[in-house]
């Protein structure tokens, strides 16, 4: 069993990167995440386990930090929150173009523009659509506590390696300040020179005579070419859709209507059911973890026992989407959704439950 | 009397004393006839290939002319996005410490879209070379005009000239960089004639010795010709370049063994 | 007494007729080609035998066309 242990969501990011073998974390302040690299600079890994930590002068920075490192074979991360994962969109395309993996972090708060640095889900579309130029996906994972916070970044980093694609840990502000208590996995060592060079042929580690050079780059300038990454990296999403997708389902056994909710929303919705089920409905929570790939079949599959769909966001309708692509628009589904940093209470879901999808 | 001798007698290995460095690909460069970036390439292998560490150096291209420099040097490379190559080479380096890194980058991508990451690499004191192609145009574009695009110069964004009223000044990176504490080597050369071009390998010889020291950025400036973007052939572009970019960025040594080199 | 006498090899399909070699020959070594190579460049190469194998052309070929050759040889007087 591993070591349990009272922290922030933050703290667990940082925590689990150190234990997995991580070489190195790039990133830059910004609130509703610094702790992420307050706690690394205070724990002074590289002192320990020889993992580089570097505050960078900006996000632009740290993303092409982090595309550096991970084309040179290199387990590498960044985190940062909603404004600088806009300004990291270019780097992040590179990464995605040039299928390195990498692990990232956005601890969402509320937009659009500087917003505010209360919790959100706003960035919904940005980490599963793509988020910058070009055809690709990032492989998205929704932690809903603590513990899949530190979770996640042992799991993040095995698929970004399997895929060779970058995976996001796309959290919120609450999860991040929010403590609670953890098992923390066994440190894992990091690899040695050697097993990166045997594990990462394709990376840039000095061109040996017995192979030709490594090369890492996004650009193909024949379109006949570039087509060819295209449908290169869409067989690759198929497969992540094949084989990765996640999700939970709680309470759905007898339930007649579900929430669907991820993250901070998900653990609300928790709460809700307890409340409908006290007024006699049967309701139950269907929560992603995988934002993308979405549960599509999952969902539909439950979609056919049950009557109606509240989707809860804290977000003007994003997932929404999915949710209704992935029933056919079969059975009604209705969103619900705080903005600007502000948390549903159990209460209003219910109610718009309710009055929405049980009553409407 | 004097023998006559022919050339198979003088074309024998024995007698070669010049050959494009094998850790070129080969390949044609895809650079304008008389481009300074393909000598300023071949500088760099060369060097690479004398002190023997293709196996143990990693090169970062830019976005720009030289952006398939990956398609001519024979070392492992990895293409950065516009301006980025040196935070690209910050974490290389110090995930790799002993290997060699080394940028390449035009002026609009060291010197406009990168500024910060090249200012802040420099100040950082980070151990690797970056090499500084400035020709004071966006050749790759079509000859749009940079930073470093000299007062009253023609491009095709300041057709009438740069006028500094409107367009602002000039950016002398180089300079500018040889006052932050963590440059170790910083000087401006030139590949246009012989002379230059043994000076500038000298130059870059001297900066990836330096990575050995780890005592900061070594800084290799050369200014280069863009006879497309400045409408010229290629000889006349030199000769252009002499009389209008040395003057106004000088070539010499500005920084050796980190100490501000004083002009008289 | 010795002589340095030396010669040029061009990679014509290489050349781009620049003509930045033609200029940094101390002897006048280099023209340019009547007819033009596979990619529409008139190419360099030596006119005439007062190559000494200085190298200068090598050196300031951007497409590193030129390769040279040197050797010493005993004149008779
Ligand atoms: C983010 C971004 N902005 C703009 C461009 C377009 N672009 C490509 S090359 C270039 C200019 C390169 O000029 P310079 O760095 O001086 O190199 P040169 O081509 O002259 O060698 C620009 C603006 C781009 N590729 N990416």
């Amino acid at each position: 069993m591993g070591e349990l242990r009272l922290m922030k969501g933050n703290e667990a990011i940082a925590e689990a990167a150190i234990r997995a073998g991580c070489d190195g974390y790039f990133g830059y302040p910004i609130t509703p995440q610094s702790e992420i690299l307050e706690y690394l600079m205070a724990e002074k890994p590289y002192e320990k386990t020889g993992m580089v930590v570097l505050q960078a002068e900006s996000e632009v920075a740290s993303i092409n930090m982090v595309y550096g490192g991970a084309g040179a074979g290199k387990m590498v991360m960044t985190t940062s929150s909603s404004p600088g994962v806009s300004l990291m969109q270019e780097g992040i395309s590179y990464i995605a173009g040039a299928e390195l993996p990498a692990l990232l972090v956005n601890i969402n708060r509320g937009g659009p523009g500087l917003g505010t640095i209360q919790p959100s889900q706003a960035d919904y579309w940005q980490s599963t659509k793509g988020g910058g130029h070009g055809d690709y996906h990032l492989l998205v994972l929704a932690p809903a506590s603590v513990q899949e916070m530190s979770d996640f970044v042992k799991l993040g980093f095995d698929l970004a390696f399997k895929y060779r694609n970058p995976v996001i840990i796309h959290s919120d502000g609450a999860i991040g300040q929010m403590m609670e208590k953890v098992v923390l996995f066994d440190p894992i060592p990091r690899r040695t020179d050697d097993e990166i060079k045997k594990q990462c042929p394709w990376a840039t580690v000095g061109k040996t005579p017995d192979r030709k050079r490594s090369i890492i780059t996004s650009l193909e300038l024949d379109p006949g070419k570039q087509e060819q990454v295209n449908l290169r990296l869409q067989a690759k999403y198929r497969k992540m859709e094949a084989e990765e997708v996640r999700y939970e389902e709680i309470a759905c056994d007898d339930a007649e209507y579900i929430f669907v909710a991820f993250g901070t929303s998900a653990r609300i919705c928790q709460k809700s059911i307890e409340l409908a089920r006290a007024k006699g409905y049967k309701v139950g929570l269907f929560r992603p973890i995988t934002l993308y790939p979405f549960p599509v079949n999952p969902l539909r599959e439950l979609s056919t026992k049950i009557k109606g769909i509240l989707v809860v966001e804290m977000n003007a309708g994003q997932m929404i989407e999915d949710v209704k692509l992935a029933v056919s628009c079969s059975l009604k589904v209705e969103h619900y959704g705080r903005f600007g940093g502000i948390i549903p209470t159990p209460e209003e879901v219910t109610e718009n439950l309710i009055s929405k999808v049980i009553g409407g | 009397m004097e023998k006559t001798i022919n050339k198979e007698q003088i074309r024998k290995p024995e007698n070669l004393v010049y050959r494009r460095t094998p850790l070129l690909v080969d390949v044609p460069l895809s650079y304008c006839p008389g481009c300074g970036h393909g000598t300023a390439h071949r500088m760099i292998m060369e060097v690479i290939e004398e002190m023997g560490i293709q196996q143990d150096t990693i090169g970062i291209a830019p976005v720009g002319c030289s952006v398939l420099a990956y398609d001519f040097l024979d070392i492992d490379m990895q293409q950065a996005a516009h301006g980025r190559a040196p935070a690209l080479a910050t974490a290389i380096k110090r995930l790799w410490p002993d290997k060699f890194v080394f940028t390449y980058q035009g002026d609009g991508d060291l010197a406009a879209i990168g500024t910060a990451e090249t200012i802040h690499a420099c100040n950082r004191g980070e151990h690797f070379t970056m090499i500084f192609v400035n020709n004071g145009i966006y050749g790759m574009t079509g000859g749009q005009m940079a930073p470093t695009t000299l007062p009253h110069m023609r491009s095709s964004t300041s057709p009438y000239g740069r006028d500094v009223e409107i367009m602002g000044f000039p950016l002398k990176m180089t300079e500018l960089i040889t006052h932050l504490p963590g440059t170790y080597y910083v000087t401006r050369q030139s590949v246009h004639t012989p002379a230059n071009v043994r000076k500038t390998k000298k130059a870059i010889r001297k900066a990836f010795e330096n990575q050995k020291l780890k005592k900061g950025i070594s800084f290799v400036e050369i200014v280069s010709n863009c006879n497309s973007g400045w409408k010229m052939n290629a000889v006349q572009a030199n000769k252009w370049m002499e009389e209008n970019m040395f003057p106004f960025y000088p070539l010499g040594d500005l920084k050796v063994d980190g100490q501000i080199v004083e002009k008289k | 007494m010795a002589k340095v006498v030396g010669d040029i090899a061009v990679n014509i399909e290489r050349c781009k007729g620049c003509e930045v070699c033609v200029g940094v020959c101390p002897q006048q070594v280099i023209g340019m080609s009547v007819e033009v190579n596979g990619k529409g460049y008139h190419y360099a190469g030596p006119v005439n035998d007062k190559c000494t194998g200085c190298e200068n052309c090598a050196l300031v070929c951007p497409d590193g066309c030129i390769t040279v050759y040197r050797m010493k040889v005993e004149v008779e007087q």
